[in-house]
């Protein structure tokens, strides 16, 4: 074994401060940000009613509940039948909400790119609407629609179109922004217009991409439809925020089984599909 | 054709090409028409199960801009602006609540934020320890996010009673399953070199992790995080729907009592934070890939 040889800390960091400096520094960030945070988990816990000893016995009558739930029963073969029908209409609405959406978005988008719509004051005015209609909640849309068209799945198709209007104008905006510009610059110096330029050299480009961004919103528009039912808009969730209330438990249990049941298979099936219309690399993050 | 610049094939070599390029766009027109009608025929189906009818949509239409309008007038009839001291009238309030919601939002964020760093190197594939363990994790976060956020609010509100500790647990499950399953992806992808070398030195596996994984992850996981913060405040604003805390108790009480000046209020409030919000963390995670790119 060769020899250690002894290091003169002193000496080096005599020699390279800024490198044993710079590290402190980071640190001392990390360590004031850290300590931060976490008095203000400590802080808003405490406001939020965590410490008043509700905790502990909540936790054992989760217990008990999780206990209850078990094993899964519908109870008949009614309740089977009404519940399947739910989780239809549940899909149903979320298919038709989120085509809608599709269709309503697409010219939105293209006003708000950034390389298709020059005036200014248009691409402000349609990204603050966008960011408007997101930052507003599908369990509030459903809310509003029901009091527009009364209750019932129509509303709850309502709300998932509205809500995601929002989302998919923004994602498909950005997937335009992101194309290329050459084939637009081709189209249009071999005399054709710029409409003509869009058709042919934007859209070819970004439908992969806004196809595929649809149907993994189908997939994530079912699991909100799901729960829009519990405002009355239609779907499973009247039924399993029922079961919940009621406190039927081994129902309530089979209800969700179902709901992840149905999810998985659509996220199967509408993986598939991107795949196919796409190839195999993720584009949606 | 002599006066044409360009030289045309003959007609003998021009027509079998012709034909295939044309073969090969009537078979993509056919490919096209075919899945459009599968997507004609599944919304006829759900239309019919949705209980959609147009002439009910055209019938009600109006009611939606003039709901809006309404929602912009006071008790009196008089537009909101004129008099937004009677619009906001309910603002300590209010501003009280989405304080709640915001807390609520953190702490859901940081608890479920936590319980996937925790859970993330046991469900990716590159560092995991064990088979079985991996499967059960990534199952069990699955579930988590799966679930809505909604469900979960209504049973924690039975175990928990009604109040804001039910929504931040349900909030903060949510967040295991999504964080987790993102996390996991981060840690899939980070250079394993590092990790090789700390294993290698003889040191265990939580070490190999710490100073191996972690440095390459924990800006990615903040800047996740952030993300997910920012769809936490969307969320909890409506938690008061099913008695689980934050504003959304206000917000559905005057949605359904009619109180249209008080919806569009507590509308512009939501709407204000949750921009702030989102204005806030882009900023911060810019600079975090920023310092991320300067490494």
């Amino acid at each position: 074994m060769p020899a250690r040889v002894p290091v003169d800390l002193g000496a080096v960091r005599g020699r390279h401060p800024e490198h044993f400096q710079r590290f402190d520094r980071g640190r001392q960030m990390v360590t004031a940000v850290a300590v931060a945070a976490f008095a203000l988990l400590v802080f808003a816990m405490a406001e939020l009613g965590f410490f008043d000893g509700k905790l502990l016995a909540g936790m054992g009558r989760l217990a008990e509940i999780a206990a209850l739930m078990l094993p899964p029963d519908p109870k008949d073969w009614a309740h089977v039948r009404i519940f399947s029908t739910a989780l239809l209409e549940t899909i149903a609405i979320s298919l038709l909400g989120t085509l809608a959406a599709a269709v309503l978005a697409l010219p939105l988008a293209f006003l708000a790119a950034r390389n298709i719509t020059a005036q200014r004051a248009v691409r402000f005015l349609s990204r603050r609407s966008l960011d408007t209609i997101r930052s507003v909640d599908i369990l509030i849309w459903a809310l509003i629609w029901v009091n527009v068209v009364g209750l019932g799945p129509f509303a709850g198709a309502l709300a998932i179109m509205t809500a995601d209007i929002g989302t998919f104008g923004k994602l498909f905006s950005e997937a335009i922004e992101a194309a290329d510009r050459k084939p637009v610059e081709g189209i249009v110096s071999a005399g054709g217009g710029k409409l003509w330029g869009v058709r042919f050299g934007i859209v070819p480009e970004v439908f992969p991409v806004l196809a595929s961004q649809v149907l993994y919103f189908f997939e994530s528009n079912t699991r909100s439809a799901s729960i829009i039912g519990i405002v009355g808009a239609g779907g499973i969730g009247l039924y399993l925020a029922e079961a919940i209330r009621t406190l039927e438990l081994q129902q309530t249990s089979f209800i969700i089984l179902m709901i992840l049941v149905s999810v998985a298979l659509i996220d199967y099936v509408s993986g598939q599909l991107r795949f196919a219309v796409i190839g195999r690399r993720g584009v949606v993050a | 054709m002599a006066s044409s610049p360009i030289a045309l094939l003959p007609d003998a070599q021009l027509r079998p090409l012709l034909d295939a390029y044309e073969a090969s766009v009537r078979s993509r027109r056919w490919h096209t028409l075919l899945i459009l009608a599968c997507i004609a025929v599944a919304i006829v189906l759900s239309s019919m199960s949705a209980e959609v009818s147009l002439p009910k949509l055209l019938d009600n239409i109006h009611r939606f801009p003039s709901y809006i309008l309404r929602l912009f007038l006071l008790e009196d009839g008089r537009p909101v602006w004129t008099d937004v001291g009677e619009w906001f009238w309910g603002l300590p309030r209010w501003l009280r609540l989405l304080g709640e919601t915001l807390l609520m939002a953190y702490v859901g964020t940081v608890l479920g934020a936590f319980g996937a760093f925790v859970l993330c190197f046991f469900a990716a594939a590159n560092v995991a320890p064990s088979r079985w363990l991996r499967m059960a994790v990534r199952r069990f976060c699955e579930i988590c996010r799966t679930v809505p956020e909604l469900v979960f609010a209504l049973v924690f509100v039975i175990a928990f009673g009604l109040g804001p500790v039910a929504g931040v647990l349900a909030v903060a499950i949510h967040t295991v399953g999504a964080l987790g399953k993102l996390f996991a992806e981060v840690v899939e992808n980070i250079d394993m070199k590092p990790v090789e070398g700390i294993t290698a030195g003889g040191s265990s596996w939580p070490v190999a992790m710490r100073f191996g994984a972690l440095p390459q992850t924990i800006s990615n996981f903040v800047s996740y995080a952030l993300l997910r913060f920012e769809i936490n405040v969307r969320s909890t604003a409506v938690m008061g729907f099913v008695g689980a805390g934050g504003i959304g108790q206000d917000l559905i009480e005057a949605i359904r009592k009619f109180y249209y000046s008080d919806v569009s209020a507590i509308l512009v409030l939501i709407v204000i934070t949750v921009s702030l919000i989102d204005a806030l963390t882009a900023n911060v995670r810019h600079r975090l890939i920023g310092l991320q790119e300067k490494h």
